[in-house]
């Protein structure tokens, strides 16, 4: 029994020694502001920044000379701000983005033609064919983007089978971007009104309204109505700048197609997704 | 004991519906769509117009850079439109489309049945040739075969296989070429021999098939150096890394092109092909595709021009059944489900299967139980399992040390698995990321 | 007309999850028969607690605790009571056998995440912890074929292995063979016929639900390793005569007895908790093989095989990330 006790007080405190010489003789001297920063971000570690996670943000934050290209979309401006005292620079406010989906295919819109089965990855999806419906730049509706996102900010809505963003969550780290085959999502201003097309179809305008009833057909209609010369036409798709987009709407009316969204988060006067209840797939 | 390849396979139900199908012509369309990318590499690039009128075997689509192939006219008549059609499965491409008139062939191509078995171009000449012909490889994978037969300079091919195993179930097409053009297959052998500069042929066959083995046989024998294998059915023999092994008893190191063993694969169709090129001057417009599935009314094999249209050939063959779900391009196992019927059958369509409501659709899917039969079945000694879930994940640098690149897509690791899964799925997105990957590397 | 489409391989080896579970269960029928005719009632009510009560776990914990779909259809459920039944003396009290059923189900499996990814065998974890729990009803083995109307007040006897690690080795010459190969020993109800276990073996590997790697690497290095000790015992006690003839008894004997033919054959294979490489199958056999004669000559049980297999389980993860199949391309 005294002998147990003495051997494993011996084991322990031979043990203890060796931790305690080890951690000083390997310690690694950091910058304390690493530290600092690292904990008043979020700690999302969602990659959003363009770093592997929020401590080598801090990193970076430390190693920067300025901090004009660094920005924690979780935290947005606020944490920027208390971000840079620690470092003795100044950050400069970045106007709030939010990812957006330019992608109107719902059922009715874009008639279903083919059933797929197999993987729901959309990744999969783009690898074999067009997707359920004719068209070869659309919304293939297997939620990669939902997946991708760590904050649970989109959701597949079951009618339209097209992702809705919500704006209350959306922090626009962009991994949803990156997870989308078919580049159909965006980040953009957080504007009021948005102004966008839903559309991502760079086929010619026979070929694209044929695939579905409410695409860009390239007609460039809204690029001659913009009074701020915001709307350029690559590819038979109109694009719409969101740094020179002056939320004027005189593009919408004037669409053919519809294809031209105007999202008012504050007015709730959405005319764009969900208009119409349509029909389950 | 028959030879066949060492690690992995599986042998699904074969359902060589049509085996016994001689090859039957069919009428020529109405109208033709040729795509201008129906083979590995670039796409090529069109040389006619709107209006032009072509005869047979015209060059219509020139090779636009070495791994390319030329497009010939498959009908005569005229051309009434260049623009973007959907292909099979709905994805948009330039597409030539012909308005046939008569049935008008180009001068220069020999159309008398007379065997020639006398070679006398050299072998640069031949390999020309068959890059103006158009040829690619026929089996499914249409890479241009003029590519294939001249590897880089620091490998010296010993040994020409050719491939007519068709170890896919359902097809036959190779099978009733064998049957009805053995001396043709024969003659394209040593044209291919000639080219490459080897003496040693060895034709793999599938003991599925004892009467193309026997026929083959007896007809080898007045042709020096083509040795007849027989090989013991398995799927997927018609791979190329397991058929060399399965023949010379020698592995494609990983990452190494197949001639490193010193053997050159060729399909059997590719070699009935060159033969009519080489020997006949007949430019590729033309194939067999075998029309089948439990319930279709006529299948068959039926010799097809180029470009007709998918569902005027199942018309031909009776007609989609009632109960029809899935069209699929190729075979069971690696062909592709199609959704557009009204598109043209192309260069590398060797079989169209319609499988019906029963068999077209996946099991549930169970979770893994990690009982390791796809890692019994494939073929590359790779562990899929583990794969799909590395690609599932995004854990791309993990994957490519697990080899997730050397994997063939065969699809026996989803064929075997017990609870379902779509291993090969994920696997393809997988390997996809990590070729990415590595291509950009390389380039910075 | 909509096309179904879908990536390739369009047709499937038809071989299912369920019918893999179901095959082992068709496999043990015979061990099972056998134990009915060698431990009568208590055998079948001990078998058939165990197999419901697995269900009934299983259904419970996946429809009131995870609120998922019940999948106690898929066979998985009723293969582990089986399996933990054969595990058990046939006099054992039902509620004992329950108590194991909700320990394997609920905490090897369930609390693991359920089927696939659980570490240990379930059925084996259920018969530890009785083991551990309750070691006086775990080792009151009913004489074969004496008492097969009476179930918990059966008359017992000891096992073959605990008698030879009381009496050793010289015991061996008393053993009749052939009464192992038919299964009149005591023991576990389900472990004691050697040649209706080894039906059920031909069976699966006709089938190919299991492959020979695991059974025949544990049984041969069990019985390799019990040869050489009974050979070194004999020599060592300086009897040449009759030493091979010995040593071979002893082997055949340790093959024979105890739970290693079950565990070697339906427990150790399972699927989940046992390595997907055919080289690492058999580096796990023989760690298996190894352990179970370890613990049988010098451990403090006469029985390892459930230790060994469950220790081994532990090494499973390992032996997958270490050993790799044979590569195509890589001599």
């Amino acid at each position: 029994m005294v002998t147990s006790i003495i051997i494993l007080s011996i084991i322990g405190l031979v043990s203890a020694t060796l931790l305690y010489v080890i951690s000083r003789k390997f310690h690694v001297e950091e910058d304390s502001r690493i530290d600092e920063i690292e904990s008043i971000l979020p700690g999302a570690n969602c990659g959003g920044c363009g770093f592997a996670g929020c401590r080598n943000f801090a990193e970076q934050c430390v190693k920067a000379t300025s901090l004009d290209n660094l920005l924690c979309p979780v935290g947005g401006n606020a944490v920027m701000q208390k971000i840079a005292p620690i470092l003795g620079m100044q950050a400069v406010e970045q106007a709030p983005r939010i990812a957006v989906v330019r992608c109107n295919g719902s059922c009715e819109n874009r008639p279903q033609t083919s059933h797929y089965e197999g993987a729901h990855s959309c990744a999969v999806v783009a690898a074999l064919y067009s997707g359920e419906s004719n068209c070869n730049y659309g919304c293939l509706g297997e939620g990669d983007c939902a997946a991708a996102c760590d904050f649970g900010g989109i959701t597949m809505d079951p009618i339209t089978r097209l992702p809705y963003v919500d704006p209350n969550i959306c922090i626009a780290c962009g991994s949803c971007v990156k997870a989308c085959p078919r580049n159909i999502i965006e980040l953009r201003k957080r504007q009021e009104p948005r102004v966008f097309v839903a559309c991502n179809n760079r086929d010619k305008g026979i070929i694209a309204r044929k695939v579905c009833s409410i695409a860009c057909i390239g007609c460039g209609k809204c690029a001659k109505s913009c009074p701020n010369g915001a709307i350029t036409i690559t590819d038979n798709l109109a694009y719409i700048d969101d740094s020179l987009c002056l939320s004027c709407q005189a593009c919408v009316a004037g669409c053919p197609t519809h294809a031209i969204h105007v999202v008012n988060e504050s007015a709730k006067e959405n005319i764009s997704i969900n208009e119409k209840e349509s029909a389950i797939c | 004991m028959l030879k066949t390849f060492r690690i992995g396979g599986i042998h699904p139900n074969e359902h060589k519906l049509t085996a016994h199908c001689p090859v039957t012509p069919v009428a020529i369309p109405k109208q033709v769509s040729i795509m201008l990318n129906q083979h590995i590499g670039a796409p090529a690039n069109c040389i006619v117009k709107k209006g032009d009128t072509v005869k047979v075997g015209t060059l219509i689509a020139e090779a636009s850079g070495f791994v390319s192939a030329n497009i010939h006219s498959p009908v005569s008549g005229t051309v009434s439109k260049v623009d973007k059609t959907a292909n099979a499965f709905g994805l948009y491409a330039t597409t030539i489309v012909i308005d046939t008139e008569g049935d008008e062939w180009e001068e220069t191509i020999d159309r008398s049945p007379e065997l020639k078995e006398e070679i006398t171009l050299s072998p640069q000449e031949i390999i020309q040739k068959i890059a103006q012909a158009g040829i690619v490889g026929l089996g499914g994978a249409t890479f241009p075969t003029h590519v294939k037969l001249t590897p880089p300079k620091e490998f010296k091919p010993t040994v020409l296989i050719v491939n007519a195993t068709e170890c896919e179930p359902y097809l036959t097409d190779d099978h009733a070429l064998m049957l009805e053009s053995p001396d043709q297959i024969l003659v394209g052998c040593r044209i291919l021999m000639k080219a490459i500069g080897v003496e040693q042929t060895y034709i793999g066959i599938e003991n599925n098939k004892p009467d193309a083995i026997a026929l083959l046989e007896q007809h080898a024998a007045r042709y020096l150096g083509i040795t007849i294998v027989p090989l013991r059915t398995r799927y997927p023999q018609g791979g190329e890394k397991q058929l060399i092994d399965a023949i010379l008893h020698k592995q494609v190191a990983n990452g190494a092109l197949p001639v490193s063993t010193g053997a050159i694969v060729q399909n059997v169709g590719t070699a009935f092909a060159v033969y009519e090129a080489i020997q006949k001057n007949k430019p590729l417009v033309d194939r067999v595709v075998t029309v089948t599935g439990d319930h279709i009314a006529k299948p068959g094999n039926y010799r097809v021009r180029l470009g007709m249209s998918m569902r005027e050939l199942i018309d031909i063959a009776g007609g989609l059944p009632q109960d029809c779900a899935k069209v699929i391009l190729g075979g069971p196992m690696m062909g592709k489900a199609v959704s557009n019927l009204d598109s043209p059958i192309g260069k590398g369509c060797s079989g169209i299967l319609i499988l019906d409501e029963e068999h077209a659709h996946r099991g549930a899917i169970n979770p893994c139980i990690r009982c390791g039969k796809c890692v019994e079945a494939c073929p590359m000694g790779l562990e899929p399992f583990l794969l799909a879930k590395l690609s599932e994940n995004h854990l791309y640098d993990r994957a490519e040390k697990e080899l997730i690149t050397s994997c063939l897509e065969c699809g026996c690791c989803a064929y075997s698995c017990p609870s379902n899964r779509p291993i090969l799925d994920f696997i393809r997105i997988g390997k996809n990321a990590v070729n990415r990957i590595i291509r950009s590397r390389k380039q910075s | 007309m909509e096309l179904t489409v879908s990536p390739a391989p369009h047709i499937h080896g038809r071989l299912s999850a369920s019918q893999c579970m179901y095959s082992v269960i068709i496999a043990l029928l015979p061990a099972f028969a056998v134990s009915l005719y060698f431990f009568g009632v208590g055998a079948l009510i001990v078998t058939l607690t165990s197999i419901l009560s697995c269900i009934v776990a299983e259904y419970l914990i996946q429809k009131y605790l995870l609120k998922v779909k019940p999948t106690v259809g898929d066979g998985s459920a009723i293969l582990t009571g089986l399996l933990l039944g054969f595990n058990l003396p046939s006099n054992l009290p039902i509620w004992i056998v329950i108590i194991g059923s909700v320990v394997a189900i609920g905490i090897a499996k369930m609390a693991f995440g359920g089927l696939g990814n659980n570490l240990f065998n379930p059925a084996l974890v259920g018969r530890v912890f009785l083991l551990i729990s309750f070691p006086t009803y775990m080792t009151q083995w009913p004489l074969p074929a004496v008492s097969r109307w009476s179930y918990t007040d059966a008359e017992t006897g000891a096992t073959l292995l605990s008698k030879l690690k009381e009496e050793g080795s010289q015991w061996v010459s008393q053993v009749n063979i052939s009464d192992l190969w038919i299964g009149n020993q005591g023991g576990s109800l389900g472990e004691v016929g050697a040649i209706a276990l080894l039906i059920g073996f031909a069976f699966l590997l006709y089938r190919r639900i299991i492959s020979w790697h695991i059974p025949v690497s544990i049984l041969a290095t069990v019985f390799v390793f019990s040869f050489a000790l009974g050979l070194g015992e004999e020599l060592s006690a300086s009897q040449t005569t009759g030493a091979w003839q010995h040593a071979f008894d002893f082997a055949l004997i340790q093959l024979l007895s105890g739970g290693l033919l079950l565990g070697a054959i339906y427990m150790a294979t399972d699927y989940v908790t046992s390595p997907m490489t055919s080289k690492g199958m058999i580096v796990y056999g023989i760690g298996i093989g190894i352990l179970t004669v370890v613990i049988r000559q010098w451990g403090g049980y006469p029985e390892g095989v459930s230790f060994a297999i469950l220790i081994m389980n532990a090494f499973t993860p390992l032996i997958n990330n270490y050993i790799k199949p044979k590569r195509f391309g890589r001599a």
